[in-house]
């Protein structure tokens, strides 16, 4: 089981560790609903070094990263990044990623842990072009700090303004005296917040700083139990839930970063175009429950005359509704928001509502 | 660890209270830990008669859903009202305020199968 830099700190604080994407990882520390309820209001600090960092460099960067990724990456410019997926020549998902044009000629492809291995031969195997494909995932930790409190913390430990940074873009610099830390205006939580890139032999520094900094504010470590139910309430994508290699990024309402543009050639292009122009017979869609339950990865979702017309792929308590909150396929027929469909959870047929994403308002 | 001396338990972490031929039933310290955060106990089975090691009810955590299972058999005669509103309570006082139900036996002589706090002790080492 492998270690993030943070390992020692996690256990010190108590966090109750599990095993994920081959690493032992804080699920919890002071309880998911606390943690979740201090990113939406306060700050709270996840370590996310688990995830996968590529280098892509050199005259064929672009070219490269134009065709492996379905978002139309030639409108990044240097610190700027983009979301965006590998499409797998079978009209699936290899997985979703984050595009940063960190230089001209050089892009930090960050990828999820359960797939870099996956990612990085499929890159390769893509890599016709003779672009320099660079793996550092093994050198690079991150931290994601986010809720409202998040810049005030943050800026008492640099010098760049931070409140001048917008949404997904990002600025390499000088933070907690550690020189080239990537400070990025990006995260999983809907909260606001930034991710900190940085290396490992810096990273116990730049926790210990952030954790001093925030003192006065409160502070919390957060775990992957909060970083799920945060991302569900926003009905972002976990990757293996929501999206795989068997789910379209059309059906998966990731038409938005799925550009169809003469200069951008890409795998699956003319397929996906179809599927867009001519429909899909599935979508991924919200639904909250109208009855006290909670939706699970896997439960059924019926109509009235319990036929299934789909399958739940992530679920939870919403922390801040306080009902259950889905993500599923659901036939079309049944996708228009308001649409009344049913959760089969046990013995049971709860009522459930489609609705429209995100499931909380945005700060 | 908090494993009262003078309960019983069993080997799905329930600890059991008896008094006379009433049981009273609820999840250890232990397993509430483990859990994490409850978010929803599911009782339904109020007024039915059901055998040792049937399940009685679910309860969910935020990551996780489990079963509950009758340590003894009986009626279930009543079900904790507190907890549809606060089901936190099983964390914050599992053995007190988040008490699950209440069983009338039909063999007192089940509770001889249960274990001691110190069996207890031993399972979850």
């Amino acid at each position: 089981m492998k270690h993030t830099a943070f390992y020692e700190l996690h256990k010190e604080l108590g966090a109750k560790m599990v095993p994920f994407a081959g690493y032992e990882m804080p699920i919890e520390y002071s309880g998911i609903t606390n943690e979740h309820m201090a990113v939406r209001n306060n700050v709270g600090v996840f370590d996310v070094s688990h995830m996968g960092e590529f280098w892509v460099k050199g005259p064929k960067a672009l070219d490269f990263v134009q065709w492996v990724t379905s978002n139309d990456a030639s409108v990044l410019t240097v610190g700027k990044a983009q979301y965006s997926c590998f499409p797998n020549g079978k009209g699936g998902i290899v997985d979703d990623l984050l595009v940063y044009k960190y230089e001209e000629d050089k892009y930090m492809l960050v990828v999820n842990a359960a797939n870099i291995e996956k990612d990085w031969a499929w890159c390769n195997e893509q890599n016709t072009m003779g672009a320099e494909l660079e793996n550092a995932s093994d050198s690079i930790s991150q931290l994601a700090i986010q809720g409202p409190n998040a810049v005030k913390v943050l800026q008492k430990l640099t010098d760049i303004n931070l409140s001048d940074i917008p949404y997904y873009s990002f600025v390499t610099g000088k933070f907690a005296g550690v020189d080239n830390v990537i400070i990025s205006n990006t995260g999983y939580t809907g909260a606001g917040g930034f991710e900190l890139y940085m290396y490992n032999d810096v990273a116990v520094k730049i926790w210990k700083a952030i954790f001093e900094a925030g003192e006065e504010e409160g502070i919390l470590p957060v775990g992957l139990g909060a970083r799920d139910t945060l991302r569900l309430e926003m009905g972002f994508c976990l990757y293996g839930n929501d999206i795989d290699d068997t789910t379209s990024p059309i059906e998966a309402g990731l038409g938005w970063i799925t550009k169809f543009v003469d200069h951008k050639d890409f795998i699956d292009k003319e397929y996906l175009l179809k599927q867009k122009e001519e429909g899909v017979s599935r979508r991924l869609r919200g639904f909250i429950l109208e009855e006290r339950g909670i939706p699970r990865h896997g439960y059924e979702i019926v109509n009235e005359n319990d036929e299934k017309i789909g399958e739940v792929t992530s679920g939870a308590m919403s922390p801040v509704l306080k009902k259950g909150i889905g993500l599923g396929y659901v036939k079309t027929g049944y996708t228009k928001f308001g649409t009344e469909v049913y959760i089969r959870i046990r013995n049971k047929k709860l009522k459930a509502q489609i609705v429209k994403l995100p499931f909380i308002k945005n700060n | 660890m908090n494993i009262p001396e003078n309960l019983k338990y069993t080997k799905d972490h329930e600890w059991v209270s008896i008094d006379g031929d009433i049981a009273t039933v609820g999840i250890t310290d232990f397993a509430q830990g483990e859990l994490g955060d409850i978010v929803f106990v599911e009782i339904e089975t109020e007024g039915e008669t059901l055998d040792k090691e049937e399940v009685f009810g679910t309860i969910e955590a935020v990551k996780t859903v489990s079963d509950l299972y009758m340590p003894v058999s009986g009626e279930v005669t009543e079900v904790n009202p507190d907890l549809e509103d606060k089901p936190e309570l099983v964390n914050q006082e599992p053995y007190e305020g988040g008490w699950m139900i209440k069983i009338k036996m039909s063999n007192p002589s089940d509770a001889d199968s249960l274990l001691s706090a110190e069996e207890y002790k031993a399972l979850i080492g």
